[in-house]
Formats: C-alpha cells, structure tokens, sequence
C-alpha cells in the first residue's frame, strides 16, 4: 500500500496512491487509519482522488476509518472522490454517511465534522 | 455489425493479488465489444467490480491459497456469462442477507452489490467444487 502523510492545519492528510482499494490491500488501510487514530492523530481527510475502483472490501476499511473517528470523538473526511467512486457510495447508501468533500481545502475550511450536505440544509 | 463471440478461462491462483489483473481484463472486454450501445465507461467500471467481488468472495470461502481459481467469461451476442469455479468449502448464496442501508457493518456488500448489477446469481456444487455463476444481457 502506498499512501504519505502531512499535516495540514492540525489535520492529518493522508494521500492514498493506488489506483485500486479492494480486498487486497483494503485491511492493511483499515489497520493503518486504526493505528494513526490510537497514535493519537484525531482528524484524518483521506484524499482518493489517485483512487479510481473501489469494492464493497475498500467500502468496509472506509466505514471503519468512519466509525472509529467517531469513537473517539475525532473525524474522519474523504476529498478528492472520483465519480464511479461516488457512484459506489450512492449503490450503497453510503453517500450520507461519509463527510465527502471536493477537495482538501474544502475540508479544512468546514472543520465541524459534520456531512457537508447537512450542514447545507441547516 | 459483428456479433460478439468471446470466451476467455483464466485460471489463477487462490490469492488477492491477482484481483486487479481480472478486473482490467473485465474492463477491457467492456471497451472491445463490437456492438454495445449503452455508457461503457460504466459498463467497464461494473464488469470490472463483478469480476472482483466474485474472486473475492470466492478467495474468502476457498480455505487454502493453494487450489486455482477459473474463471470463464463469455458473450455470445448480447448475452454476457461469468463463471468462477473453486475447490474450496463453499457458501450459502442464499443465506446472504441484504444490507440493512441503517447499519454500518464493514461487510456483507459483495453479494448485494453482484445482485444489483447482474440478472441473475447462482453458487452451486459440481462435480470439482463450486461454481458462481452470473449472468447478464447487455
């Protein structure tokens, strides 16, 4: 898996460089985010935009980096989605559940942690 | 027009790696049908996510990384056939729940996801093992 870290406005960046996230290297980037967390690094955008195929395997390693940013009270935002990516979360109903953002700059404009289509229906 | 007529069978081990290998060639075949009227940038991208949720959900249940895997995809026409054929334990298609959208369990979508972009799926015994067969009109 070949994926760089930076820090960005307190944020961790990370820049995943595979074109594929599927069964294959999908538990080595669940542990990796599980690690980064527990390391202490509590707001992580994942940027995907070098990701253009993505399985229900790379939807499960998403949903967990998701679910134990949330556990911990931290955050956990996607930028850089291609449109047959998006168009997986839309299969699978997954749209609102991920904090998505065009691009790295948008996330660290909306820290609040909260899905950016929710917070444009407020 | 030309009619399509392809059969490719591709045996490869029992391994993850070789997903992307299958899956390009899914993708390929998409972009070299002769007579294919629909979007097939989207019909590259969905061939090439069947093709790797099979294998995938085959390698899980296979047991042992030593058996091969074979795949065979065929069109004939506008029909489109993609068997995966393993020596491995097995599984129940048809216990497979759908997901539930509310919950957020990090598996369990493969099937789904097979089932949403193909006409019809089955897994059954042969003679060697198991065969998952799904078919499709294009």
């Amino acid at each position: 898996m070949n994926i760089t870290l930076d820090n960005k406005d307190g944020s961790t960046l990370l820049r995943f460089h595979e074109e594929r996230l599927d069964a294959h290297n999908s538990k080595e980037l669940k542990d990796y985010l599980l690690e980064l967390m527990d390391s202490g690094s509590k707001k992580l955008i994942l940027d995907l935009s070098e990701v253009r195929f993505v399985d229900s395997s790379g939807l499960g390693a998403l949903l967990s980096g998701h679910k134990n940013a949330g556990l911990r009270e931290g955050r956990f935002a996607l930028v850089g989605v291609q449109s047959r990516v998006q168009s997986m979360f839309e299969l699978t109903r997954l749209t609102r559940v991920f904090e998505i953002y065009p691009g790295v700059e948008d996330a660290l404009a909306d820290g609040t942690g909260e899905r950016p289509h929710d917070s444009k229906q407020d | 027009m030309t009619r399509n007529r392809i059969k490719l069978e591709i045996e490869i081990p029992t391994q993850t790696r070789y997903l992307g290998l299958i899956g390009n060639i899914g993708e390929q075949l998409a972009w070299d049908l002769s007579d294919y009227g629909g979007d097939r940038d989207v019909l590259a991208y969905n061939l090439n996510l069947v093709l790797t949720e099979a294998l995938s959900n085959v390698i899980k249940h296979a047991g042992s990384d030593n058996q091969a895997l074979r795949v065979c995809i065929s069109i004939e026409g506008n029909s489109l056939s993609i068997q995966v054929h393993d020596q491995g334990l097995g599984f129940d298609l048809e216990g497979v729940p759908c997901p539930d959208p509310e919950d957020l369990c990090e598996r369990g979508r493969g099937i789904f996801i097979i089932r949403h972009l193909m006409d019809s799926v089955d897994y059954r015994k042969t003679d060697k093992g198991n065969v998952l067969e799904m078919k499709k009109k294009l």
